[in-house]
């Protein structure tokens, strides 16, 4: 069996998101880029499948500038044995443009199972998935914190509101990682060593057909001073009679 | 004419308080750009309640039925909608950013190759344009954003919108059921939060952070939310030491929210939390250390142990509510 996991690199989840001085797009400067943790779970879903002796072979495929590059690098530490990066000289808020040069690539390559985050931490559109299942005609299974591959039988579990269902397809499928489904590890230093040997082969790549754009970006509206009703239970009365009368919400 | 199309959503058969938000707003928008709102309903036995959406101002109701229809399944779903899209050729199609509508909306904006601009958190007229408002890093930031497809696709987050009676009278039609196939095969669905409300969902929610300190203790944060009405939210901490499930987990990698009233007990408001529950209207927060910094940045505060302040509390709100 051969996966591919789609994964995108984000700013830390602890950055300070600054907007440019171009008002559309946020300031890079100072800013640290991580795998999306959602797409951690992905790679490390795949990484235990490969060690399980179900798969053959891994290749994680990301999109972006160069610095994704390390993103890559470190998917390859952790364990995928080959990485593509479709470079793009643009940033593109629109995921079907994104979902597009995905599934022209994933078009000439070889896979039975492809797996990638429920979303992204950045523009957390959680489109992706569900559109390359309708790109490539293959059945997509989201937001799932458990995976059974048994030949080409799948098996997952998955998030709803107020539950979760079991379902099952077959492989060549799509399925998207939510938190639950593992606990991704860290790079090992031989991991780090190795992947210092290994290429990551790039291909240039433009978004096409974009429909959805940033007119403009601002901070969240400033919320005015709090205020401290007291201390410890006796503060209880005043607090209730301020969130009926001052704030309106009880 | 031209039409919004409006993608409800059911549980347990009735229709999620986010079907009225979402059919609410169609109407706004059809208003201002001279449209009709048609809200097409899916499930196994839907047509008694179609009506009821007229009230929330759609012009006409289309029903799918089908016991294959019951539970949502992707691909039969899909089907139904693009088949809908078909019959009323809508410029705008809104959908509710649930999971449900999430894992639904990328799927037909694909098939119908348009654009998609999901969990919008505001959605305004602007010279015959949309301009739609989402949030980008769970909230740190807010664009504006602007859909230029033929077929505006949308998903519109629960809880923003105000959902309006408009005491229409509406059209109620049955969508003729195309051919229903299906790759995947639900085989079990567990309802294991019985009917829990979903932070998402909740117009109310208290949230539980380590100042908990155990699975146990949080029965005096559930015992509030009961009297409330509320749902349980909980930090990455929390989750993560496994004491609450991670489907009530708030943040940047958990779920955004924006309820009315968010209640944080023991939790110091890291930026990776604030950024997910910052777009609540109000703000309380329980917490012991005066120098937290959810202290500053909540609407009201209590410096106090939780463990006296959650309790007293809950009685006091029991009080009120006799």
């Amino acid at each position: 069996m051969k996966i591919i996991v789609c994964l995108k690199q984000v700013p830390d989840t602890e950055a300070n998101i600054k907007i440019d001085t171009n008002g559309k797009s946020i300031s890079e400067a100072g800013i640290k880029f991580i795998i999306n943790p959602y797409s951690e779970y992905a790679i490390e879903e795949a990484i235990r499948l490969k060690e399980a002796g179900k798969a053959e072979s891994i290749t994680a495929v990301s999109w972006g500038p160069e610095r994704v590059s390390e993103a890559l690098k470190t998917a390859l530490a952790m364990g995928v044995d080959d990485v593509l990066l479709l470079k793009t000289d643009s940033y593109s808020v629109d995921s079907f443009a994104t979902a597009g040069i995905l599934a022209a690539k994933l078009k000439t390559m070889e896979y039975d199972l492809i797996l990638m985050g429920k979303e992204t931490i950045d523009d957390g559109s959680m489109q992706i998935g569900p559109m390359l299942s309708e790109l490539l005609n293959i059945p997509c299974v989201t937001v799932v914190t458990k995976l059974d591959v048994d030949g080409e039988h799948v098996t997952v579990k998955r998030e709803v509101e107020g539950g979760s269902e079991i379902i099952e397809t077959s492989t060549p499928c799509i399925i998207t990682c939510q938190k639950g489904l593992n606990e991704p590890r860290y790079p090992s230093i031989r991991g780090v060593m190795m992947a210092k040997k290994k290429q990551v082969t790039t291909e240039q790549v433009s978004f096409e057909g974009e429909n959805l754009s940033i007119n403009k970006l601002s901070y969240p509206a400033a919320r005015s001073e709090g205020k401290v009703v007291g201390e410890g239970a006796d503060a209880v009365a005043e607090l209730v009679r301020l969130l009926r009368e001052e704030a309106k919400v009880l | 004419m031209s039409a919004i199309l409006v993608v409800t959503e059911l549980q347990n058969n009735e229709f999620k308080k986010s079907s009225f938000e979402t059919v609410s707003q169609a109407r706004r928008l059809a208003d201002s750009l001279g449209q009709t709102v048609t809200a097409l309903v899916i499930g196994s036995d839907v047509k008694a309640k179609a009506a009821s959406l007229g009230e929330y101002g759609a012009d006409q109701v289309l029903t799918a039925e089908d016991t294959k229809l019951e539970n949502f399944n992707p691909d039969y779903y899909k089907t139904i909608v693009i088949e809908a899209v078909k019959k009323v050729s809508p410029e705008i199609v809104l959908f509710i950013a649930t999971l449900q509508g999430r894992d639904l909306a990328p799927r037909v904006a694909a098939a119908l190759e348009t654009g998609l601009a999901s969990d919008c958190t505001g959605l305004e007229v602007v010279d015959g344009s949309l301009e739609i408002e989402h949030p980008l890093y769970a909230g740190k930031v807010f664009a504006k954003l602007s859909l230029e497809s033929p077929v505006k696709i949308l998903s519109l987050r629960p809880g923003v919108f105000e959902a309006k009676m408009n005491g229409k009278q509406a059209v109620v039609n049955s969508l003729e059921l195309p051919a229903l196939e299906s790759r995947i095969k639900i085989k079990e669905i567990n309802k294991t939060g019985g009917d829990k409300l979903d932070v998402t969902e909740a117009d109310i929610i208290v949230t539980g952070g380590r100042g908990v300190r155990s699975a146990e203790n949080f029965k005096i944060i559930e015992e509030l939310a009961t009297v409330l009405n509320a749902a349980v939210g909980a930090t990455r901490a929390v989750v993560d030491s496994e004491w609450r499930p991670h489907d009530e987990q708030v943040g940047q990698t958990g779920k955004v929210v924006s309820p009315s009233l968010y209640i944080m007990c023991g939790a110091s408001g890291s930026i990776q939390h604030w950024a997910g529950m910052s777009g609540s209207k109000c703000i309380v927060a329980v917490n012991k250390d005066p120098e937290a910094p959810i202290i500053k940045r909540a609407d009201y505060s209590i410096v106090g142990d939780l463990f006296e302040v959650v309790p007293a509390l809950t009685q006091e709100i029991k009080k009120i509510k006799g």
